[in-house]
């Protein structure tokens, strides 16, 4: 090796709740960044730091109690170990917590891995009268204790200065302390160890010991390492098998349960001998606290406060800065247009059309980063306090019905449980639940909660068809949502689910905690970066096709004529107005007309833009140097020639005729526009499945509408406003009114079928984006996007045929429909939920595979 | 018994898990491992789940998940 740069990979682990990642944060400074472990959704922080010429790249393993295969985050940490082989490993303890802290210490301690113990939160162990020998406490594990307060700071030089030390202690190796696990097993393992040794594929890769007491244990991934690894595999399958049965006939009890019970024994032993405990000063305030926020009538009434704050912050109170968020993105928009090839009077070049349709896409996701940002603050804050827990424990009771957990109420509001919320960071907040199952049902069903972009349609609709009962009809549109989810998350965990590892439910409920501002931030920044990191690339691709979806194959030949013959006729008409002998008709003539167009769009945007006379004085300047004619016209002829007042007809004249022109090319442009969609591939699917969606009330043109609304669902209210547009223009009917002229035959039984196929509609692109991201896989989210399809137009069919044969009205179809899914899901609430069987060998593992060296 | 008949305040010491495998191995895992004391803390607003201290450390188990863990009452 050169003496250069000498690079040590150091692995951090510890139980949950020990401040590993304050410790993480502390060691690598900034220096770090967040990666997902491969394949799954588990989050990978790794960073860096330089010491004695050294760097150390630190990677934090996910917070485990145990080193198992049961979970994921277990198996990632162990084949983090196993694979990438640190040189050293931090294992980060809450010092008022030892005994349970040490049951992992010794676990790693058996990996055979140099390690640095890492005594934390030091402080809080003295306030609580914990007084540690820290000397003996070394002296007794075998391996170097450190004591760091993480949140100050303190130690953490002596922390790095022994992890240094340790990793550089290659000739005398460690001798940790070994937990002796009794005469009968040791001797067992002992066998089995020998086995093992003799294999060097084995011994290479693996601790002997370890690996025996994990084949001990019975544990589902160790088997499967020696079957990939070794050729005396069969032999040393068939010696364990033996082994085990022996034990257990002798001693009555699985070698596991021995295992854990003496690695507690040996945990309580060293705790008596280097931890002294004056006062007994309880966690009395924690126990205080959840006298109240775990009371049966003051803690669901504190709960509901704390979902509901949360929503009205980060949702509502999110969508008010987007306010001040969104003229940025509208100008990096502008900005983008400003450098792609101008529009044209109709028809604008593909090279302007596709980018911005791109750009439009990533917008969209940008408009959503202040949300996120307040939302993860909060989340942040709501686990380090530690009331997460508190949460899952008061409601898990009901969500376990459903195949759903404690922890699943967070996403299901911020995906819209009160009406109103977004798929994305509902996704998202699914990665507290660690049940596996349980997080698959609720990223499947969030998105059928009542999203902002789903709201408008049901305001339009219920206005037009229910406006006698607006309030109960709301309450039935906000309520049927989360009735219609826990059926289908039943339905998923009974089917396609059934075979998902789930997790006991056992969850430590941490002593609440103040969080401190740089962690809460550092942690919100973080995670919305890697949001935004994530999602961009996707978004790009996924407009595209959807753009050329939408807009290919194009107009056919005799319509395109059509267009350019309407816009000449347009033009005609105008220069006829303006008359022969105006002053302006030479900055006009020709290319001049449309870099007029452009300028007067310009000039009226901008304007928009800018308030105050100053800066409107300002904006007036910078148009009349860039073309004194035009900014004549676009000023209807009333502008100042040095200091005078000055009205200037041939101006004003143009600026009329003008107005008629620019109308004209606006209506143009739309009618092209619908034309396109009409005609493209996804128009064509549109009146493709007309005589299918015939049964749930769709024509054609809703079909289109709600087709094109996948790309964007607000858009569903206007895409109908302009298929129903106004043909003769210029009169301003409300689009309620219009859609009931254009669809005579539209009742009330047509508007609920559509509003709860909306209510079902899939989620939107950036939100399928994140259920992939999130669930780690395409299928998933390819069922995500298509199950509430068909869920939806089965109800809207049942709801729209059905009523229809029944004759029911509007109001009764709600009603029968309303009781019909309560019944429906009672009887799924009632069904018995399979506790996990065939989930006991730890599935789901991705398969452990060695490198070959 | 077992230790989800265990009321309020009451405490035992753990005789033996009748749980496999990830039920099993958790509750090992937490520290519920034969000759430990237990005590329930309070139930859940709906009953279950159920907190108990172990060891020190506050957790909290489902009620079928308690009904594996036998103990007997001290």
């Amino acid at each position: 090796m050169s003496k250069k740069t000498l690079r040590i990979l150091a692995a951090v682990a510890g139980q949950p709740n020990s401040g590993k990642s304050t410790i993480f944060n502390c060691l690598t400074g900034a220096r770090q960044h967040v990666l997902n472990y491969p394949g799954v959704t588990v989050e990978k922080k790794v960073g860096s730091y330089y010491v004695h010429g050294g760097e150390i790249s630190l990677v934090d393993l996910p917070g485990t109690y145990s080193l198992t295969s049961y979970s994921m985050e277990e198996r990632v940490a162990r084949d983090f170990l196993l694979l990438e082989k640190p040189n050293v490993m931090v294992d980060v303890v809450d010092a008022a917590n030892l005994e349970r802290n040490l049951y992992l210490t010794f676990q790693l301690m058996e990996m055979g891995i140099p390690l640095v113990i890492d005594l934390n939160m030091m402080d809080v162990a003295r306030k609580r009268g914990f007084q540690i020998d820290i000397k003996n406490l070394s002296r007794k594990l075998g391996v170097p204790v450190v004591s760091t307060v993480g949140n100050k700071g303190e130690g953490q030089r002596e922390l790095k200065e022994v992890i240094w030390e340790t990793s550089q202690n290659k000739d005398r190796r460690q001798t940790p302390m070994r937990v002796y696990y009794g005469e009968a097993l040791e001797s067992a393992l002992g066998r089995i160890e020998r086995m093992i040794s003799r294999d060097p594929r084995l011994t290479e890769h693996f601790s002997p010991r370890w690996l025996a007491i994990k084949l001990m244990e019975s544990d589902a991934e160790a088997q499967r390492l020696v079957q990939k690894n070794s050729q005396t595999a069969k032999e040393i399958l068939e010696q364990l098998a033996g082994e085990r049965k022996q034990f257990i006939a002798r001693n009555g009890r699985t070698p596991e349960k021995v295992i854990a019970q003496l690695r507690y024994q040996a945990a309580e032993e060293i705790v008596e001998e280097c931890v002294k405990r004056q006062k007994l000063g309880k966690r009395t305030l924690t126990d205080r606290i959840d006298q109240i926020v775990c009371h049966k009538i003051f803690g669901p009434i504190i709960l509901f406060a704390t979902i509901y704050a949360m929503y009205e912050l980060a949702i509502v109170q999110g969508y008010n800065v987007t306010n001040y968020t969104w003229p940025m993105l509208a100008w990096l928009r502008n900005f983008t247009a400003s450098l792609l090839p101008p529009e044209g009077f109709i028809f604008d070049p593909p090279m302007r059309a596709m980018p911005l349709a791109v750009i439009d896409g990533i917008i969209a996701v940008l408009n959503y980063v202040p949300i996120f940002l307040i939302l993860f603050a909060l989340i942040a804050i709501l686990e380090d306090t530690g009331y997460m827990a508190r949460m899952a424990f008061i409601l898990d009771r009901i969500f376990v019905y459903f195949g759903l957990h404690g922890k699943s109420i967070l996403p299901l509001v911020l995906g819209g449980l009160y009406v109103g919320g977004c798929a994305i960071p509902g996704v998202m907040a699914c990665r507290s639940i660690k049940d596996e199952r349980a997080r698959m049902a609720t990223i499947m069903i969030v998105p059928l909660m009542n999203c902002l972009a789903k709201i408008p349609l049901y305001v339009l609709l219920i206005g037009m068809f229910f406006a006698a009962y607006k309030g109960f009809a709301m309450f039935f549109m906000a309520t049927i949502t989360i009735i219609i989810a826990l059926s289908v998350s039943k339905v998923l965990s009974l089917t396609f689910l059934r075979k998902r590892e789930t997790a006991p439910f056992v969850m430590e409920m941490p002593a609440y905690h103040l969080p401190t501002i740089r962690g809460v931030l550092r942690r919100c920044f973080e995670r919305t970066w890697l949001f935004i990191r994530k999602i961009i690339t996707i978004v790009i691709a996924v407009m595209f096709v959807v753009f050329l979806l939408i807009t290919l194959p194009g107009l056919s030949k005799q319509r395109h004529a059509y267009y350019v013959d309407q816009a000449e006729q347009a033009t005609r008409s105008f220069y006829k107005e303006i008359g022969k002998d105006n002053p302006y008709i030479q900055s006009l003539s020709g290319g001049g007309l449309m870099s007029f167009v452009r300028y007067a769009d310009d000039y009226k945007e901008a304007k928009m833009g800018v308030k105050g006379k100053e800066a409107k004085k300002a904006l007036d300047q910078e148009f009349e140097s860039r073309n004194p004619d035009y900014f004549k016209i676009v000023k209807r002829g009333k502008y100042t020639i040095e200091g005078r007042q000055v009205t200037d007809k041939a101006a004003k004249k143009v600026d009329r005729a003008y107005k008629k022109l620019a109308g004209t090319r606006k209506s143009l442009r739309r009618e092209r526009k619908e034309d396109t969609v009409e005609t493209s591939f996804m128009g064509r699917a549109g009146r493709f499945v007309e005589p299918f969606t015939k049964y749930a009330g769709f024509n054609w043109r809703v079909n289109i509408a709600l087709l094109s609304s996948f790309a964007a669902k607000e858009s569903s209210v206007a895409t109908l406003g302009s298929i129903y547009e106004p043909t003769t223009g210029g009169q301003e009917e409300e689009l309620g009114e219009r859609i009931k002229g254009a669809e005579k035959g539209w009742s009330p039984l047509h508007a609920l079928a559509i509003m709860l196929f909306m209510a079902m509609y899939p989620p939107c692109i950036p939100a399928l984006l994140m259920v992939r991201l999130e669930t780690g896989s395409t299928k998933w989210m390819l069922f995500a996007a298509f199950y509430p399809v068909v869920l939806g137009l089965a109800i809207a069919i049942l709801v729209f045929t059905g009523g229809g044969i029944l004759g029911l009205s509007g109001l009764e179809a709600m009603i029968a429909f309303y009781v019909l899914a309560v019944a429906v899901t009672t009887v799924m609430g009632l069904i018995k939920r399979k506790t996990g069987k065939g989930l006991e060998k730890g599935g789901g593992s991705n398969g452990l595979k060695l490198k070959e060296s | 018994m077992t230790l989800d008949e265990l009321k309020t305040g009451q405490e035992g010491r753990i005789v033996d898990i009748n749980a496999e495998g990830a039920v099993g191995q958790r509750l090992l895992d937490m520290g519920f491992v034969t000759g430990t004391r237990v005590q329930v803390i309070r139930n859940a607003p709906l009953v279950d789940p159920v907190e108990i201290t172990v060891r020190g450390v506050y957790v909290s188990i489902r009620h079928s998940e308690a009904g594996s863990v036998e103990i007997e009452l001290i």
